[in-house]
């Protein structure tokens, strides 16, 4: 093995580290959490922006009383076109390029993740 | 609640009027509820409104033709409130298109997009060949690598003659130019058709995500920047002993392949769907109804509760309702799943969206809009389609890690082939181009999709159709745990038998001195007045075989025995032995008979005219026709059965001797049957009760799997896990039929995507190599991967088919 070698196998093992750390570790702070605001009826509501991730990804909600979720999908990839709540059972098709209203209950504090039909998206509801 | 009401202003012509709910925000008092009214009614347009504070809206009759809502929405915030157009609900049909459209437009988009690629896919095989065929030429001269796609290698070795003999002169145009062309046609492949692998990606890695855009986006981006380098620096390569090959025809032909996979699982997905959306096209858009006397067809909206409907032979019944006159077959099997027409007449319910065959109908409006059965199905469908199973879980758990790992495995296949080949060869050129080719590979072979798709689409397709079967399943985790049931419990009173007594036999005594429709007649005239719901069965029975029924006098009632009383004069006893005998009237001639039908289920009933023995009636609650056959086949599927009554035991016996059902369970409340159920869960059983939704809800609450068959207007019974439309218990034959075919389905599924992945990941990294020399070309692993995900959607489409009969 030479130095070439070395420094392939190195940059391979830093690449391979870094993909891990950013897709599974990075990004995945609470502190970016949005409040879930009070609607005209006095319901939590949350507008949720679906392209390539949820943006926001993290919401903050109270525990207890039913949320307004309005998921608005601005892409046509065919990766985002569901979105699954597994605490709630929940399975819904978002068309492209619409809003689509879901309703939830977090009846107890905690940490409800959303991801898209294949898991490979993530968002959460923490319910305080 | 507080509400001002004006009169009709113009109260002329009511045909053109049409009514709108609007919220109304800020208004605190009486005051502001008056003003925003007396705004309202001076509108020119407006025929009535009517303010409710409490509320908070105002609910506005007006003239369409001289007045629009948005213009109401205008005077209402002329007074200093807010107002908006209220948001329609969304109905199930509703939703049901937005999906329809969505995946229509987006096969639309993808089959345009995989059409135009797979053109350029081949115009990027014709350029790439004689630029390949003259790099490979020098390069065997110079003694170096060559380093293209080894399934392109081998299709130039099979098309070149033909090709140098056609299209002769491309062999003359300078390889660098050959390779500036293709570059731009590649830009423009990705630019375009392959745009949304990119942007899809970029978007996810900005959110800390991977999905199936990311593996295609860095698998064609690491070929296509290779290419690039290739051919703006041919010299570095040659530099370094490799030959400055270019990957340009891989990259377009990947993502003409990708495209098409895609393209075929839109179309595929849709059709999972299919069933939901044939019932959501069974409500019709008109009703023709009768108002002001005369016939005038509606929009559907406009009918009101109440309103008389009119339908002609062959047409479909816009709305539920309950027939008041007229007769016909009815077929209602797009709803229910019995195929037989049914007959309707005066006081039966009909239902929406049901074809009227041969007669003339008029029927009273019942349920509407979203209430209506029609409705209640499509929402309980779509519902049910927006469930997960639990079965799932465990590629969930799996895809959410996916592409990270296989990126890692990708980087790992890199380095490893770098080292090999850099140590066999010394050649580190040659070692980072094949080590880029089998990271590539890896790239593309994976397939999280697949395994995304394996669970969701096996439900919908078995929830549509069940819906087609007459069987509402309400998700994916009822659909498992049916698949699961070792036990079936039955109720006895309108689950195995109709729950409806009916008269089965009339005999009369020798010498009774009346006819059989005479002492029917007699004993339907007082039994008129008797609450008993065997009495009921006899009245029904005289009145449809034409009896005019008398009026009865001094009728009395003797609870547990039976009734006396006069009808035209004759006095008319009705009752048990036990009754006759303390009148001293001689049941013998016909005790024999009275026996038999006991021991067959029936209840007995001695009829005395002016003191003598007339007759006997038999009064029994019929057993379904298919409940024998259909308990006989739940047997075959290996399941036990147990019978639960309320009723005593002879009868209960009687009945499950008939049914051929072994185990009963008789004079049982509702709590014991909730009690029987736990104590066979107790026992290690997966219970599945069957009965009607209303009555036995605690049981079918308790159950694994509570079966409710479909009684009143309500589909959705809390209770029930799945609703039978139609009232038999071959549904529940094959509830258990397709839920064991739908677990399969999905175990196929899960299977073949994760071995897909297990094998054909290694396969491409080039785990083959050492052994037998074998690496797999990317292009190849973008059609395997590209109809992975197609084969697993295509395999629950297979459901759509079976038949569970």
């Amino acid at each position: 093995m030479n130095t070439i070698d070395l420094v392939v196998v190195a940059g391979g093992l830093g690449a391979a580290l870094w993909v891990n750390w950013y897709f599974f570790h990075a990004g995945r702070d609470v502190s970016q959490a949005t409040m879930a605001s009070t609607g005209s009826r006095g319901e939590q509501e949350v507008r949720i922006v679906v392209k390539g991730g949820y943006e926001p990804s993290t919401v903050r909600v109270a525990a207890g009383r039913p949320v307004r979720l309005v998921f608005d999908r601005q892409e046509a990839s065919s990766c985002s076109e569901e979105v699954v709540f597994a605490d709630f059972g929940l399975r819904r098709f978002l068309p492209a390029h619409q809003e689509t209203v879901l309703e939830v209950t977090p009846a107890a504090p905690g940490t409800y993740p959303f991801t898209c039909g294949m898991g490979l998206m993530h968002g959460r509801l923490v319910a305080e | 609640m507080k509400t001002a009401t004006s009169p009709p202003p113009h109260a002329d012509s009511p045909e053109s009027s049409e009514k709108i709910v609007i919220p109304v925000t800020g208004m605190t008092c009486a005051a502001c509820q008056a003003r925003v009214q007396r705004t309202l009614t001076k509108t020119p347009g407006v025929r009535e409104a009517s303010v409710n504070l409490m509320m908070g809206s105002a609910t506005v009759a007006y003239d369409p033709a001289a007045i629009a809502p948005a213009a109401i929405i205008e005077t209402i915030r002329s007074t200093g409130y807010g107002a908006e157009l209220p948001i329609p609900e969304r109905t199930g049909f509703d939703e049901q298109h937005a999906h329809d459209q969505s995946l229509d437009s987006a096969f639309r988009d993808l089959r345009r997009k995989a059409i135009a690629s797979g053109v350029a896919s081949v115009i990027a095989m014709v350029v790439s060949m004689p630029l390949m065929s003259r790099l490979v030429t020098d390069a065997h001269a110079a003694g170096m690598q060559g380093a293209s796609d080894p399934f392109v290698r081998w299709s130039m070795r099979v098309f070149e003659p033909l090709h140098r003999s056609w299209l002769a002169w491309l062999f003359e145009v300078p390889p660098s130019a050959l390779a500036w062309a293709l570059l731009v046609l590649t830009i423009s492949v990705m630019g375009w058709a392959g745009r949304h692998f990119y942007t899809s990606a970029w978007a996810a890695f900005r959110h800390h995500a991977a999905n199936m855009d990311t593996l295609v986006a860095v698998g064609t981006g690491a070929a296509f920047l290779y290419s690039v380098v290739a051919t703006a620096a041919p010299g570095f390569f040659l530099r370094h002993g490799v030959v400055p090959d270019v990957y340009y025809e891989a990259v377009v032909i990947i993502i003409a392949l990708i495209l098409t996979g895609n393209a075929f699982e839109a179309r595929a997905k849709r059709q999972t769907s299919s069933a939901l959306r044939a019932l959501a096209q069974l409500q019709p858009k008109t009703a023709r109804i009768i108002r002001d006397g005369s016939e005038r067809d509606v929009p559907i909206e406009q009918v009101q509760v109440g309103d008389v409907v009119v339908v002609r032979p062959g047409e479909r019944l816009p709305v539920d309702g309950s027939v008041l006159s007229g007769s016909s077959a009815v077929d209602e099997s797009l709803l229910t799943g019995e195929s037989m027409p049914v007959t309707k007449n005066a006081n039966d319910r009909v239902i929406g969206g049901t074809i009227n065959t041969t007669g003339s109908l008029q029927y009273s409006a019942t349920t509407l809009g979203a209430e209506s059965t029609l409705a209640q199905i499509v929402k309980l469908m779509r519902d049910a389609q927006g469930t997960r199973a639990p079965i799932q879980a465990l590629a969930d758990r799996v895809s959410g890690v996916f592409v990270p790992i296989v990126i890692t495995i990708a980087l790992a296949t890199f380095v490893t082939w770098f080292v090999a080949v850099h140590a066999s060869s010394g050649n580190a050129g040659g070692a980072a181009v094949r080590a880029l080719a089998a990271a590539i590979a890896v790239l593309i072979i994976a397939c999280p999709c697949a395994m995304g798709l394996a669970v969701p689409t096996a439900v919908m397709v078995a929830t549509g159709r069940g819906a087609e079967l007459g069987v509402l399943i309400k998700g994916g985790e009822a659909l498992q745990r049916a698949g699961e049931v070792t036990t079936v419990v039955v109720d006895k009173t309108g689950t195995v038998t109709e729950g409806k007594p009916t008269v089965t036999d009339v005999l009369l005594a020798p010498n009774a001195g009346v006819t059989e429709d005479e002492m029917l007649r007699l004993v339907a005239s007082l039994e008129r007045s008797s609450e008993h719901p065997l009495a009921a069965a006899i009245v029904r029975h005289a009145t449809e075989r034409g009896a005019v029924l008398g009026t009865p006098e001094n009728f009395r009632s003797l609870t547990g025995r039976g009734a006396e009383g006069v009808v035209d004069g004759r006095s008319i006893l009705v009752g048990n032995e036990a009754l006759f005998r303390e009148q001293g009237i001689e049941v013998a001639p016909l005790r024999a008979d009275a026996e038999r039908f006991a021991t067959d289920a029936r209840t007995p009933m001695y009829v005395g005219i002016d003191a003598h023995l007339a007759g006997v009636l038999a009064v029994a609650d019929p057993i379904r026709p298919t409940s024998r056959d259909a308990l006989a086949q739940l047997a075959a599927l290996g399941l036990e059965i147990v019978m639960l009554t309320g009723d005593n035991q002879r009868t209960a016996e009687a009945i499950a001797r008939t049914v051929g059902v072994p185990r009963v369970v008789a004079g049982v409340l509702p709590e014991g049957k909730v009690a029987e159920i736990k104590r066979l869960q107790t026992g290690g059983a997966v219970v599945a009760m069957v009965g009607d939704g209303t009555n036995d809800a605690p049981a079918l609450m308790q159950a694994d799997l509570g079966v409710g068959l479909h009684t009143g207007t309500d589909i959705a019974t809390e209770a029930a896990d799945v609703t039978l439309m139609r009232g038999d218990l071959l549904g529940v034959v094959q509830t258990i039929r397709l839920s064991r075919r739908t677990m399969r389905t999905m175990k196929q599924n899960l299977f073949w995507a994760f071995v897909y992945n297990v094998v054909g990941i290694p396969i491409a990294a080039g785990a083959l190599y050492p052994a037998f020399g074998l690496m797999l070309s990317p292009i190849l692993a973008s059609a395997a991967m590209a109809f992975s995900s197609v084969s697993v959607v295509a395999n629950s489409l297979r459901l759509r088919r079976a038949r569970f009969t």
